[in-house]
């Protein structure tokens, strides 16, 4: 890594504001803004820096329409709203993913226009931390907010998350390093675990590095929930983890005062999915009878716990949500994207502030091949291929304020420190703008001509 | 638009009429003593008419309901309706969503509701959540009770300096009043502990419950909040908490209630929440009794409290509550999946479904004791309804509650079909207790008071320029006796006939035929912006060290209040 001098050639700094990457949400960031565009960052990690400073790069800049001869075309905003307006009145099962890297403001434009028209609302849970919250649906969720952690925890555990190149800072600003009040020395008063197959960045950094057998998670989270049932391990090796070394793990987090286990897609997506954070969360539990402990996925997105969050108090469930039929379902495995593409259902997909063409399975990207695609984003990306709209956005925490939820669940009002491009839109105002247009295009379907009460609600 | 709704049989206890045949006229959203001839007509010949409810105490936004719907997916399943005309579609029962609480709420005839917890780091959470209900104006109570500050200055009795600490954060999270729950035990649950009475400290801060409370109730008062303290005492659920509660309420009976404007509206120095949780003798769950006599005495003879119950509905629900330490121990005797939330430096909150079964002794016995207290204190003014929703009910539960506090043989027949266990007859008095509510105390425990005690004069009743707040009930008073026909009260209750708010036909036979967005409440107190800054400036270094957000980001901005009411509060002198 070269040397880097310090920029000094700036117009005025723009303080606290919100970096749109990752779960960490750091709130700290100071922009260094010279002629509308920011030149530099302070405080934020090479992910964060990269993503803010470098916002043109690959930026889509005017709408377009994908043409006759299969390529798109520069068009003016209200021919791109037609079109994609269009798109979503005639279809009968269209599905708005995405919204995990835009503003619950925004969101609250999507669930109006998919409410009316019958869509399913889906975020990037069904393809992260969805067997995340199945499990906390199974056994519950043990949770605490980031400062909590600084401020008391003793022993931090990371599983199947790499911080130190996923969440850069999460160590540095939460976790590990920085002197909470309970902990001032920081780095000195805690004890760092990572399990994880992979000697990590994360593990280098660790006091103590549990590297279990590629899905031997379920296995060695059993055997801890065993040991702190006081039973005894018959097997000498559990997971590729000699028993001993498993007895005095548990007898340290047995011990720690406050502990806290961060948990990510190394341990939602190996052989065993929910199971392994049922069984992680069940474990935090009985530590709890020892001590205090909790834990907390590594949500990656800024704002894909905001979209559980927002889903859940606007229609009681978090993902998947079908409005199809007038009234919300909600059944995983049956109402998620991955689900429907590959059986063929939707007829019409509107991407938001995500990349299916680059993250989904092949054969959920082929169907969207098949099918109109529009795509509200502000970067060109592998789903930009696949989309007949595009509809260029700005970028949220830079361009366009808009409220954002941590991965703890602290809300946090992101500022705007820059104009957008002339040409682009807010993401609020172009999903309003496609609600208003398919308003006016059919009428809403799926309305029953009078309030009918559950009756399990009476 | 001007409106006269004709000929109804009023119950407006702010105003001592009890049950007179009148015409309550509005125009423009407030009520006004007379209309012209072009006033729409609205008959309501011989139906109860009475002021919009006012709810004391529920939970309703917040990330404690947001985590509880995102894991209780079989709830939300519960409530689940397709859209109509009017109306979004609903979800949920007892934790339902937001829109679904505004139309459940409106359904009933409520105007207003309190929710009662909102942690500062996350109010922009419950701000957010409040924009969404609709139909129901809201104010917030900041949740104060283990706030870090707080402790710290209750320790050195600086009561001074905390009222411009509450005044402060009332500001930045846009609170109405000041919330206390658990004091000192919440933060205890930090290091997995709780305190156990009132005299107890929190590992690592020097002070005692005791000391937290009374400091904040003196702070209150020097403020002239419009609201009182709002505790939910130490020991909730616990057999034999009976004790702690009257030592609580017993200990703030020498504080002098402010005389400002504001503060002159309410009676009380202190509101109780949930009484039923705190009303238990005996030592474990084996032993365990009511206490509802002893607090019901307590109350009929101190004027300075006030509380509400927290009913039991006899219903599966969803606990939750900022009292942590005691959702871990439901967690220990049923082993139902737990949620903990616990939030830097402030609070924790914990959530646990319920299944409140009138098979089982302990339910029993908790709604029998729910009820012995509304039946036992004296003054409907000085009790309110509540289930706590969600705690110990979801508030759709309400119209049946009040068909039990009206019927007697309701009462005794549950208990003498085996409709409920005899732990009911066996261990509280609730059988030998034959008095019954009229509709005027109805209207007393539902509304009236309700607003008294949280200091609104704009609503709760049917004054001359208060908010056309108004429900009708298809139910002719001077016609039917409710002790007869509990049934017919429940389903009344539940859909009124007209719910009108701010003058706005909202339901109408029971059905949403309008909607509008909610408002939030908050106070703001004007007259010690140079104490605040001093507090400020104070507490900023701790803040910017302890807290994982930044200053700038942790306030509520105005984008988020849902057309806020602001209420302003004169502080004089100093
Ligand atoms: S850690 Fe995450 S939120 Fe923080 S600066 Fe890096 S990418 Fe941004
Ligand atoms: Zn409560």
């Amino acid at each position: 890594m070269s040397y880097e001098p310090p920029i000094t050639d700036y117009d005025e700094i723009v303080e606290n504001c919100t970096c749109a990457f990752c779960g960490c949400n750091c709130d700290d960031l100071d922009y260094l803004v010279k002629d509308g565009h920011v030149v530099a960052v302070r405080h934020a990690c090479r992910l964060g820096a990269s993503k803010i400073m470098e916002d043109m790069d690959q930026r889509l800049i005017v709408p377009m329409v994908r043409g006759a001869n299969g390529e798109l075309e520069e068009v003016d905003w209200d021919t791109a709203l037609d079109t994609a307006a269009e798109y979503i009145a005639k279809s009968v099962r269209p599905v708005f993913y995405g919204w995990s890297e835009t503003s619950t403001e925004c969101m609250k434009e999507g669930i109006e226009l998919g409410e009316y028209i019958g869509a399913v609302l889906d975020n990037q849970a069904t393809i992260c931390h969805g067997p995340s919250l199945q499990a906390v649906q199974n056994a519950g969720y043990p949770i605490q907010t980031l400062g909590e952690v600084k401020n008391r925890a003793d022993m931090i555990v990371y599983s199947g998350s790499n911080a130190m190149n996923s969440h850069p800072r999460h160590m540095g600003r939460y976790s590990v390093f920085p002197r909470g009040y309970f902990r001032q020395r920081g780095r000195f008063d805690r004890t760092v675990v990572t399990m994880d197959p992979k000697f990590s960045d994360t593990a280098k950094m660790s006091d103590k590095w549990i590297g279990f057998e590629q899905n031997g998670d379920y296995g060695f989270y059993n055997a801890i929930r065993a040991v702190l049932k006081g039973k005894k391990l018959t097997q000498n090796v559990v997971s590729g983890i000699p028993a001993e070394d498993i007895y005095e793990l548990v007898e340290e987090m047995k011990n720690a005062e406050f502990g806290v286990l961060f948990f990510g897609l190394g341990l939602t997506h190996t052989l065993s999915k929910q199971r392994n954070i049922d069984i992680a969360i069940k474990m935090v539990m009985d530590l709890n009878r020892f001590s205090k402990w909790g834990l907390t996925p590594m949500r990656g997105h800024f704002n894909v716990n905001g979209f559980n969050i927002f889903m859940a108090y606007e229609t009681g469930f978090a993902f998947g949500v079908d409005f199809s039929r007038g009234y919300t379902r909600y059944m995983l495995g049956e109402t998620n994207t991955i689900d429907l593409l590959v059986r063929k259902e939707p007829d019409c997909f509107l991407v938001i502030a995500a990349d299916p063409g680059a993250h989904f399975p092949n054969g959920a990207n082929q169907h969207l091949a098949d099918i109109p695609v529009i795509q509200i984003d502000i970067h060109w990306g592998p789903s930009t291929e696949l989309a007949d709209v595009v509809l260029p956005g700005s970028f949220i925490g830079v361009e366009c304020a808009g409220t954002s939820y941590r991965m703890d669940g602290v809300p946090i009002y992101m500022k705007k420190a820059i104009d957008k491009p002339e040409t682009c839109r807010d993401d609020e105002w172009i999903v309003r703008e496609l609600k208003e247009r398919v308003m006016k295009l059919r009428e809403e379907p799926n309305v029953a001509p009078k309030y009918v009460p559950n009756p399990a609600a009476e | 638009m001007e409106y006269i709704l004709k000929n109804g049989i009023v119950y407006d206890p702010a105003n001592e009429i009890k049950g007179e045949k009148k015409d309550v006229c509005f125009k423009d959203g407030k009520i006004v003593e007379d209309v012209s001839a072009a006033a729409k007509e609205i008959d309501v010949t011989d139906k109860i008419v009475m002021p919009a409810g006012v709810d004391t105490h529920a939970h309703v936004a917040g990330p404690k309901l947001v985590l509880g719907r995102l894991y209780r997916p079989e709830d939300s399943r519960r409530g689940v309706t397709q859209k109509t005309k009017n109306e979004r579609g609903e979800s949920g029962f007892s934790i339902p969503s937001c829109p679904t609480t505004g139309y459940r709420y409106s359904r009933m005839g409520y105007g207003t509701v309190c929710e009662a917890a909102m942690p500062p780091l996350e109010a922009k959470h419950t701000h957010e959540e409040i924009c969404i209900i609709p139909n129901i104006d809201i104010n917030p109570l900041t949740l104060f009770g283990n706030n870090w500050f707080i402790l710290e200055m209750a320790r050195e009795n600086k009561i001074d300096e905390m009222a411009a600490f509450i005044s402060a954060w009332l500001k930045i999270t846009k609170g109405y009043g000041v919330k206390i729950v658990n004091p000192c035990g919440s933060e205890a649950w930090g290091w997995g502990m709780n305190v156990h009475g009132y005299d107890d400290k929190p590992p690592y801060f020097d002070v005692t419950s005791r000391e937290v409370v009374r400091a904040l109730a003196k702070a209150n008062e020097k403020l002239g909040l419009p609201h009182s303290i709002h505790i939910h005492p130490n020991d909730l659920g616990h057999p034999g908490n009976t004790n702690t509660t009257i030592e609580t309420l017993d200990s703030l009976k020498d504080i002098v209630k402010s005389n400002s404007k504001a503060a002159s509206v309410r009676d009380q120095i202190v509101h109780c929440t949930h009484m039923q949780f705190h009303s238990y003798t005996g030592t474990n769950w084996r032993d365990a009794g009511s206490g509802a006599e002893e607090v019901a005495k307590f109350l009929n003879h101190n004027k300075h409290v006030t509380g509400d119950i927290g009913q039991v509905t006899l219903d599966e629900t969803t606990t939750m509550t900022a009292d942590a330490p005691m959702e871990y121990d439901l967690y220990q005797l049923s082993g139902l999946k737990w949620v903990n939330a616990d939030i830097e430096c402030e609070t924790a909150a914990g959530i646990i479904p319920c299944i409140y079964s009138p098979k089982t002794p302990v339910s029993t016995l908790q709604w029998a004791i729910g009820l012995e207290l509304f039946l036992l204190t004296k003054d409907p003014w000085q009790i309110n309804l509540t289930t706590d929703h969600p705690n110990a009910g979801p508030f759709t539960r309400y119209p049946r509650i009040i068909s039990w506090l009206m019927s007697a043989p309701k009462r005794i027949s549950m208990i003498e079909n085996g409709e409920v266990h005899n732990w009911a007859e066996k261990r509280t008095s609730l059988a030998t207790l034959d008095r019954e509510y009229d509709f005027y105390d109805i209207a007393t425990i539902t509304r009236a008071s309700n607003a008294r005690v949280h200091g609104f004069t704009d609503r709760g009743n049917l004054s001359v320029g208060s908010n056309a707040d108004i429900a009708v009930y298809d139910l002719e008073p001077n016609n039917f006796d409710p002790s007869k026909d509990p049934e017919a009260v429940e389903k009344a209750f539940s859909r009124a006939k007209y719910t009108i708010k701010d003058g706005q036909i909202m339901v109408q036979d029971g059905e949403i035929v309008s909607t509008k967005p909610s408002q939030v409440l908050w106070t703001n107190v004007k007259g010690i912006e140079d104490q605040e800054k001093a507090v400020l400036d104070q507490v900023m270094p701790f803040f910017t060290q302890y807290y994982s957000v930044k200053w700038e980001n942790y306030k509520v901005h105005d984008h988020f209040l849902s057309n806020p009411i602001r209420v302003d509060v004169e502080m004089e002198g100093k």
